[in-house]
């Protein structure tokens, strides 16, 4: 194609998707086809699928605000490329949950338009950063855990589940493995990044634990052959985070928790309360609980899109 | 023959064909380049998977490199106006998403023509044994030729380079930076 002209490539065709950028931003899964699978309930799939987005949509957010704050140029670019591909991650698995609640709902209406109460991530997905050893333990628990059942989701009933799945373990393993070798270079660095390394370490220890306890969709869903129970994560997790931990020369079982209270999460009181979970067992983010962090992350994220509904530019 | 009368009309996929015969679709798809790499084209890239021809409906079918590729769009509206401005009148551009895009599908010549642009290709695609993913706690080791002085004794300055799927690398001999493509 001829691109003498930059008028006339602009305004040659008759498409809004031209660019990469602005407008036009077009259905992630343009002409793949979307049935659902047999004998699964929609809405617990759509549910799944939102866990998994929004633990990659929130969790980009947060990898985002470190651009132009980074300790090198060289990780800045290595965490904005980390969380385009978590944005990535999140745009398929969020037009998933809308194609599975038949609501019509697309990616943008998932990411700008739903309240706070209505996203499933973990606590640890929102949590602000109080140093960078803080953001790359997170990023070592969050992608460790994603990568063990990205793994097992490669085997999902859901094709769409499987096919993402597939793809995103290749970009997980590199994000673990920065994520891992950042923490080692820390935690075995000088007196004073170890003592940080080890303080970031002990405070996310208790808010991982949320990842590891089965929520009621999940475990439907994973005897349907569709999710993966993230209770059977945990060996796998255990032993890569040991790995990690001991080449960083921090105590190996610093993650070895099963305890986790919404209160872990940091700032849980000052929230209103989420929809509540069924059974008595205490709310989680999995069920809309989430923390003042979370506002702050919606109110930068979503304030464009509802000041200027279906905008584009 | 009227293709015969006109010269470059062959040399040219894009063109349409005097006469109202269409050009080949293929041929039309094979020559759109990639929008990020643009010495490559987006069949050698590997993205392009399938292009159908059904009479005047043209069915391609492509993947993304990456999840977050934000060039997508840009590879859709490429390919649909490359075939449009070819005569084509019904397009369908496809997405799939397994099997999942991999470097091995890039072609020979699509890793020579990087080589000529003084990137270096990537190697074949790491094989995963059974069992968890391993982790890696030490950079990989990758070996590269500096592309401007062929000297072997090459470091990785980033493992993040401007898109996803590159590294940057200096040469230790004449100290020029370059970019590696990496397996995925």
């Amino acid at each position: 194609m001829a691109f003498d002209d930059a008028y006339r490539a602009l305004t040659d065709h008759d498409d809004d998707a031209r660019w990469a950028y602005g407008t036009g931003f077009a259905d992630p899964f343009a002409g793949v086809p979307t049935e659902l699978p047999a004998g699964v309930d929609p809405a617990d799939l759509a549910a799944y699928c939102l866990m998994l987005g929004d633990d990659a949509l929130i969790m980009s957010h947060r990898l985002q605000e470190w651009v132009t704050r980074a300790p090198e140029l060289e990780d800045e670019l290595a965490l904005a490329n980390i969380a385009l591909d978590l944005l990535g991650q999140a745009r398929l698995l969020l037009t998933r949950a809308g194609q599975a609640e038949g609501s019509g709902r697309d990616e943008d209406t998932m990411a700008f338009r739903r309240e706070a109460a209505e996203f499933r991530h973990v606590c640890l997905a929102e949590r602000a950063d109080a140093d960078f050893a803080h953001l790359v333990a997170r990023l070592l628990v969050l992608s460790t855990w994603r990568l063990a059942a990205f793994d097992r989701l490669t085997a999902s009933r859901d094709p769409m589940l499987a096919a993402v799945a597939a793809k995103g373990i290749k970009e997980i393993t590199y994000h673990r493995d920065y994520a891992a070798q950042w923490v080692v270079r820390l935690g075995d660095g000088t007196e004073l990044s170890h003592a940080r390394m080890a303080a970031a370490a002990e405070a996310i220890a208790a808010p991982a634990g949320e990842l590891f306890r089965p929520h009621e969709v999940e475990i439907r869903l994973a005897a349907a052959g569709v999710a993966v129970d993230p209770s059977t994560l945990r060996a796998e997790f255990d032993a890569v985070l040991g790995q990690v931990l001991t080449a960083a020369t921090l105590d190996p079982h610093i993650f070895d928790t099963e305890m986790y209270a919404p209160a872990d999460c940091g700032a849980a009181a000052t929230m209103p309360p989420g929809p509540g979970a069924p059974g008595g067992r205490p709310p989680s983010g999995r069920d809309g609980e989430h923390t003042a962090a979370l506002h702050d992350i919606l109110t930068e994220m979503q304030s464009l899109a509802r000041a200027v509904p279906g905008g584009a530019w | 023959m009227l293709r015969s009368s006109s010269p470059g009309a062959a040399a040219d996929p894009t063109a349409a064909t005097p006469g109202g015969v269409l050009p080949d679709a293929a041929g039309v798809v094979g020559a759109v380049v990639d929008p990020e790499l643009p010495m490559l084209t987006l069949t050698e890239l590997g993205v392009v998977r399938d292009v159908r021809q059904d009479g005047d409906e043209v069915v391609v079918t492509i993947t993304p490199t990456y999840s977050g590729c934000p060039a997508m769009d840009s590879i859709r509206a490429d390919i649909r106006a490359a075939l449009l401005q070819a005569g084509y009148e019904q397009v369908d551009v496809r997405t799939v998403l397994a099997p999942a895009w991999t470097t091995d599908w890039i072609s020979e010549s699509g890793k020579r023509k990087l080589a000529a642009a003084g990137i270096v290709p990537p190697g074949p695609a790491p094989r995963r044994a059974a069992g968890p993913v391993p982790l890696t706690l030490t950079a990989r080791a990758t070996p590269a030729d500096c592309p401007r002085c062929g000297h072997a004794d090459t470091e990785v300055l980033a493992a993040f380079g401007a898109t996803a799927c590159r590294e940057l690398r200096r040469c230790r001999a004449c100290r020029e930076p370059f970019e590696r493509v990496k397996e995925i």
